[in-house]
């Protein structure tokens, strides 16, 4: 295949994986490597690279627009991203230590994952009440975002250890993989620290360009970041995601989460297969 | 709405008002919500520039991402990208626009740092040192 024609046809899938990815709110990155590597045949840490640097530029894109929502608070994410920051350095070593192969059914195992949080979002039960927790207030972490009738709504977190650990997981896996593993900073604040849940998403936007800059560097000196595969990708994913997030409230997101929920499962199934036959 | 009695209050006890005397969390976080925003606006310009000329130059040559092999050295080290960009070689224009992306959120980590020290916050002035270290190590490593 010819550059021209390979770029735009990359471009073409990303843009359609930035769009799916915000519709849905599951980020784009975690198709685009199967993407990248099932149907373009691009090696997976190619794939990786670009994937990460892809998750950087719409996680600060769609930043300004977290923030006027005011839900998000600078206090959590800043102490958890210790957690993800030093996880996302550790995964990025893991990487290059990895067997490729091992490399692709971890992210099958990711997706299966990805599929059944997802599935399970769409029956997502109210986070329960947290109970007085003394580090909430001594790491000041406690706070309030608005309630949408001109009041503002207190919290406060809970299970601060348990959380930390699993931002240190999320971390990992972002590095190992190169996405921006949303799904599992999200789990570690709104299930394991109870914290609300539109507070959890935004705040977990924030962490995700940060997570990434963490392993995007050791990345560039491993080679893994391609200029000629990152530019259409890194456009692609950041225009599709940008215009997902314009069109959010008119789209019929409960169906399209479905349908997305199935090619993730499809994709997932099809990394572990290939990946277990060595064919990735 | 008694949080922010809370702030004014801590605020009239300044004698006199400092610059950043109306600084909260709030206002800190619109800061860097532009500041991503621009990041990411000037990091892409600068991509999609270097990837129009890159495709220029190389239309029509076949591509082969199917097998890893290290690129070249002075794409990958920002001492020696500045090199190449000397020379005009779109991949290394790209490759810069990559590198202001990647400092985009690190800006960030470093604003926290100069927010949080306005607001006086020490314990927060030394967790964002510790993010920042941390980013520091990986990019410099």
């Amino acid at each position: 295949m010819h550059l021209l024609l390979f770029t735009s046809l990359v471009f073409a899938g990303s843009l359609a994986a930035g769009l799916l990815g915000a519709l849905t709110g599951l980020g784009g990155g975690v198709v685009l490597v199967p993407l990248l590597t099932l149907c373009f045949h691009v090696d997976i840490r190619y794939a990786i690279g670009a994937s990460l640097v892809s998750v950087i530029a719409t996680s600060s894109g769609a930043a300004a627009a977290y923030v006027r929502e005011g839900f998000s608070s600078v206090r959590i994410g800043m102490f958890l991203e210790i957690a993800t920051t030093i996880g996302a350095v550790f995964g990025a070593f893991l990487a290059s230590r990895v067997p490729i192969h091992a490399l692709a059914i971890v992210f099958g195992v990711v997706l299966l994952y990805s599929a059944w949080l997802s599935w399970q979002q769409t029956r997502h039960p109210a986070t329960p009440q947290s109970t007085a927790n003394p580090w909430s207030d001594r790491l000041r972490m406690s706070g309030s975002y608005p309630d949408g009738s001109g009041g503002r709504c207190a919290y406060t977190v809970d299970r601060v250890p348990a959380g930390f650990a699993t931002m240190f997981g999320a971390g990992t896996l972002s590095g190992l993989l190169g996405i921006g593993s949303g799904a599992v900073k999200v789990l570690a604040m709104d299930r394991v620290m109870r914290i609300p849940f539109k507070v959890s998403t935004t705040t977990s936007n924030f962490m995700i360009g940060v997570t990434a800059a963490a392993s995007a560097g050791i990345y560039l000196q491993r080679g893994y970041i391609d200029p000629g595969l990152a530019f259409p990708v890194m456009l692609g994913v950041l225009g599709g995601s940008l215009l997902g997030a314009r069109y959010l409230v008119r789209a019929r997101v409960s169906l399209l989460r479905n349908i997305f929920t199935l090619v993730i499962l499809a994709l997932g199934v099809e990394m572990i297969v290939n990946g277990w036959m060595g064919r990735s | 709405m008694t949080v922010k009695n809370t702030n004014s209050a801590a605020h009239v006890a300044h004698p006199t008002p400092q610059p950043g005397a109306h600084f909260d969390d709030r206002r800190m976080e619109t800061i860097m919500g532009r500041l991503l925003q621009a990041g990411v606006l000037l990091a892409s310009a600068v991509v999609l520039i270097g990837g129009g000329l890159y495709l220029k130059a190389h239309a029509g040559t076949p591509v082969n991402y199917r097998t890893f092999s290290v690129e070249a050295a002075n794409l990958r080290y920002p001492t020696r990208l500045l090199a190449s960009l000397k020379t005009g070689d779109p991949a290394a224009i790209v490759q810069l626009g990559i590198l202001l992306l990647i400092a985009t959120p690190v800006a960030r980590v470093v604003f926290a740092v100069i927010g949080f020290a306005i607001e006086r916050d020490r314990l927060y002035v030394a967790v964002s040192l510790i993010v920042l270290a941390v980013l520091t190590f990986s990019l410099l490593h």
